[in-house]
């Protein structure tokens, strides 16, 4: 088993590199020029050609990948053009608050995907089911703008006004401490995931349910609960992993639509802040963060889907 | 049915009907009852609801299924019987593997694989309050372990389902259904897939266990065979009634209802057969198939090492192995699908290629496979008609029309109903799919015809038909026929000879009557010391 997970690390690893070359690529195709954007039209082109030398854009390309990424790696994110404040410290507050959303988000909309799957695939066939899985569908075919601005006009404009429909962050003070601007954002995010969640669970518990193993767990006078807690749950969230996985990693790129339709200050805000301004270290940083959240979010399912697993828990290599 | 015999019997089954919830029925009034230490049989084919009648003793009914009237009356080891369709969910759940117990069909499918064997014995313990400690009760896991002639030690029990054999596994699955000491058990074909030697293991372990412990058993399968090596009485359902009862004696040796007989006569028995005109070998003539020194390896392990064998025009070779021996994959590398293997396979003294591909129309229309299951060899979107006539567009140049009679005439060769060939597979029944699976490979008229298991899905009766259709047609054609099977006593029913294969090497070959009077290898002996007979 541990050999298998230290494969995925490794493969993790690489994958993560091959990004950063994509990354580093991609920002040297993005149209204009950041000394231009820093100095304005008017400026002459011996300052701009000073500014390169002290940006380090005159080196050739492999060096500049070769620094930054050494860079990354220590932690050094680099200057950002735009402020010209060090890129870590811009982002703290960003990252901090974009977590919340996310780590808020993914815990309620799995939680309530496995529950709510469960639940449907324990009444397979009665109203109950059908009504879940009709919502889920419909839900699920929305997309996350739509779902944002839906919630906005019923819970904070015509209909219910109750909630805040943007952000107010005074600087210096977190998002969280007024947990009440939170619940739109993140009701948002969990309408979009949950849904898929809910539908995929439904499915494979359905499978487990109607397994030779389950029934005989119940031939064999085992409580009900425990039938599902131990005998069905487990093999159900195997391949149900894979599904939430995909949808976590999802989370880390919608968040930047939902962010910025509830101006909420959040690494989405300030990547979109930073492709306006030219700020090619920062859109560096952002994307190269939300590339590791996917990766981390599939290695974690891998990992769940060989715990739950015994054959591959005990297999020696593969 | 008086008090009085509900108390003398561990379980009374009395007038159940069982229907679907669109209101088919299901059972139409099954009675039976076993007294403690009996072992009663409830024999019938695929679909005549034996499954649902054993279910029913421990009042589980599986999805769609409903209880229409009738009782089911259990009696636990101390205390009164309980009528158990009257009792609730709660109430059955509580007699479920304390009074009766069940023991499925395929261990393999009902063991959870995510928890070690063990711990799933002492789950039920457990669930039933059994015993007055942990200690007791893992006592009791590693002596219920030992009863079934298993390892009871620790390290066994911390095993994994994946990491036993299948006999294990089902012999783990027996020990969980007597480890709280029920009254009855139901055993639903726990014998089906594993080989002989296997079974005749279980069902001694069995045997052993209900007589020992004075268990009533009922006792479900298909298999008359196994039947007459165990069962005390017999029932035999059909459309779901018991159409027949009685002692395995009476039923076995004098059976009154014809679906009996017609049931008995199609055992395939090692001692039956015999009408088969069996012709000598020619030794002067090239054999229509030729197999020289072909070894196989899958990832370095030998699966089968230097087989050579022979089959002659028109002569059947019966290939004996169980599952592993690599029967099926000698029988692959021959129809050219798997094209790794070193030696030669010649048709007519002339080697072929290894792989399909490089292999000529000619060459392909020559060797014809048929596959174990109807079930997935046919494809499901295509028409039986259709499924035909694939092979004639991919291998030969006749045009429609000439294809189209060459289709109807081969579908009546194989005696399919020519409604049917319009027909999707999945409208007809295994037998007819398994004579549209051999008609699909005979319309290119082949000189050697493979059949992989070809019987081994299917239900005792409709193998007999099977087997007489392939007979019919070796001798009408001329067939060279290489019959791959686990199963010995269909020797006499159909080949001329047999070669038997153990872990991927011919260890005995000669023709049918000499290997199964006089067979050499220890091996062939042991097969057919454990063969059940009638």
């Amino acid at each position: 088993m541990v050999r298998l997970i230290a494969r995925r690390l490794v493969i993790s690893v690489a994958v993560l590199w091959l990004v950063t070359l994509l990354v580093f690529v991609a920002t040297l195709l993005l149209p204009g020029d950041p000394a231009r954007a820093i100095l304005g039209q008017q400026a002459t082109p011996e300052r701009i050609a000073a500014l390169h030398a002290q940006l380090g854009l005159d080196a050739p390309v492999w060096e500049r990948y070769l620094n930054w990424l050494g860079g990354v790696v220590t932690g050094d994110l680099g200057t950002s053009t735009a402020s010209q404040g060090p890129v870590a410290e811009l982002l703290g507050g960003r990252i901090a608050a974009s977590l919340v959303l996310l780590v808020l988000a993914a815990v309620i909309s799995t939680a309530a995907g496995l529950a709510l799957g469960t639940w449907t695939a324990l009444r397979r066939g009665r109203r109950a089911d059908h009504a879940v899985s009709g919502a889920s569908l419909v839900v699920a075919a929305l997309p996350e703008f739509v779902i944002g601005v839906a919630l906005v006009v019923l819970l904070s404009t015509t209909v219910f006004p109750l909630l805040p429909s943007v952000t107010l962050a005074p600087p210096g003070e977190p998002v969280w401490s007024r947990p009440s601007q939170l619940v739109l954002p993140v009701l948002t995010l969990v309408l979009v995931v949950a849904p898929y969640i809910t539908r995929m669970m439904r499915a494979t518990m359905s499978e487990v349910l109607d397994s030779g193993y389950v029934e005989m767990a119940r031939l064999k006078g085992i409580p009900e609960r425990l039938v599902i807690t131990r005998h069905a749950l487990p093999h159900a969230i195997g391949p149900v992993a894979q599904v939430i996985a995909i949808q976590l990693a999802w989370l880390a790129g919608g968040v930047v639509v939902v962010e910025f339709l509830f101006r909420y200050p959040g690494v989405g805000q300030a990547l979109i802040d930073a492709v306006n301004n030219r700020d090619v270290e920062v859109v560096q940083a952002i994307t190269l963060l939300i590339a590791a959240v996917y990766i981390v979010v599939n290695l974690l399912a891998d990992i769940v889907g060989i715990l739950t697993n015994p054959k591959l828990r005990s297999e020696v290599s593969r | 049915m008086t008090t009085q015999v509900a108390v003398r019997h561990a379980l009374v089954v009395a007038d159940l009907r069982v229907e679907t919830v669109t209101g088919t029925p299901v059972l139409r009034g099954v009675s039976y009852e076993i007294a403690p230490g009996e072992v009663l049989a409830l024999v019938g084919e695929s679909g005549s609801g034996k499954t649902t009648a054993g279910l029913a003793a421990l009042g589980h009914f599986r999805r769609g299924l409903v209880p229409a009237g009738g009782t089911v009356t259990a009696c636990p080891r101390d205390g009164d019987p309980v009528p158990m369709l009257e009792l609730d969910e709660r109430q059955r759940r509580s007699l479920r593997g304390t009074t009766v117990a069940y023991i499925p069909q395929d261990p393999a499918l009902s063991l959870n694989p995510a928890l070690r064997v063990g711990r799933q014995i002492a789950e039920v313990l457990e669930a039933h309050g059994y015993g007055a400690s942990g200690a007791e009760r893992a006592a009791r896991v590693a002596e219920v372990l030992t009863e079934v002639g298993l390892p009871g030690d620790e390290a066994y029990q911390r095993r994994y389902p994946h990491e036993l054999s299948g006999g294990q596994q089902q012999r783990v699955g027996i020990a969980m259904a007597f480890a709280c000491r029920p009254s009855v058990v139901v055993l639903d074909e726990p014998t089906t897939g594993l080989d002989v030697t296997t079974q005749t293991l279980v069902l001694r372990t069995v045997a052993q266990l209900t007589a020992e412990h004075g268990v009533a058993a009922l006792y479900i399968t298909h298999d008359l065979a196994v039947v007459a090596s165990i069962a005390d009485r017999v029932a035999v359902m059909l459309g779901g009634e018991i159409v027949e009862a009685g002692t395995a004696e009476e039923v076995l040796r004098r059976p009154q209802h014809t679906y009996t007989r017609e049931l008995i006569d199609a055992v395939p028995d090692l001692d039956g057969g015999g009408e088969q005109a069996r012709r000598a070998p020619e030794g002067s003539a090239t054999p229509a198939l030729a197999v020289r020194e072909l070894s196989v390896a899958f990832g370095g392990s030998p699966v089968l090492r230097h087989v050579g064998l022979t089959v002659g025009e028109g002569e059947c070779l019966l290939l004996l192995g169980e599952s592993g021996s690599g029967k099926t994959t000698l029988s692959r590398c021959v129809a050219g699908l798997n094209d790794r293997y070193t030696g030669t396979v010649a048709l007519d003294g002339r080697p072929l290629a290894a792989s399909t591909r490089r292999r000529t129309a000619e060459e392909l229309r020559a060797v014809q496979y048929v596959f174990q299951s109807p079930y997935s060899s046919l494809n499901p979107r295509r028409t039986i008609a259709q499924s035909v006539e694939v092979p004639l567009e991919m291998l030969t140049d006749l045009d429609r029309a000439q294809r189209r009679e060459r289709v109807a005439a081969t579908l009546e060769r194989v005696r399919l109903d020519p409604a049917l060939a319009g027909r999707l597979p999945d409208q007809l029944s295994g037998g007819e799919r398994q004579r549209a699976a051999i008609a699909r490979a005979l319309v290119t008229t082949p000189r050697v015809l493979l059949c992989d298991e070809v019987t081994s899905a299917l239900d005792v009766s409709v193998q007999a038909t099977i087997i007489d259709l392939l007979c019919e047609l070796r001798e009408e054609l001329g067939t060279a026929m290489l019959f791959v099977t686990h199963n010995i006593a269909l020797a006499r029913h159909i080949a001329d000879r047999i070669a038997v294969l153990q872990g991927g090497e011919i260890v005995e070959s000669g023709p049918v009557d000499e290997v199964l009077t006089d067979p050499a290898h220890p091996y062939t002996r042991e097969l057919l010391a454990n063969t059940p007979r009638m």
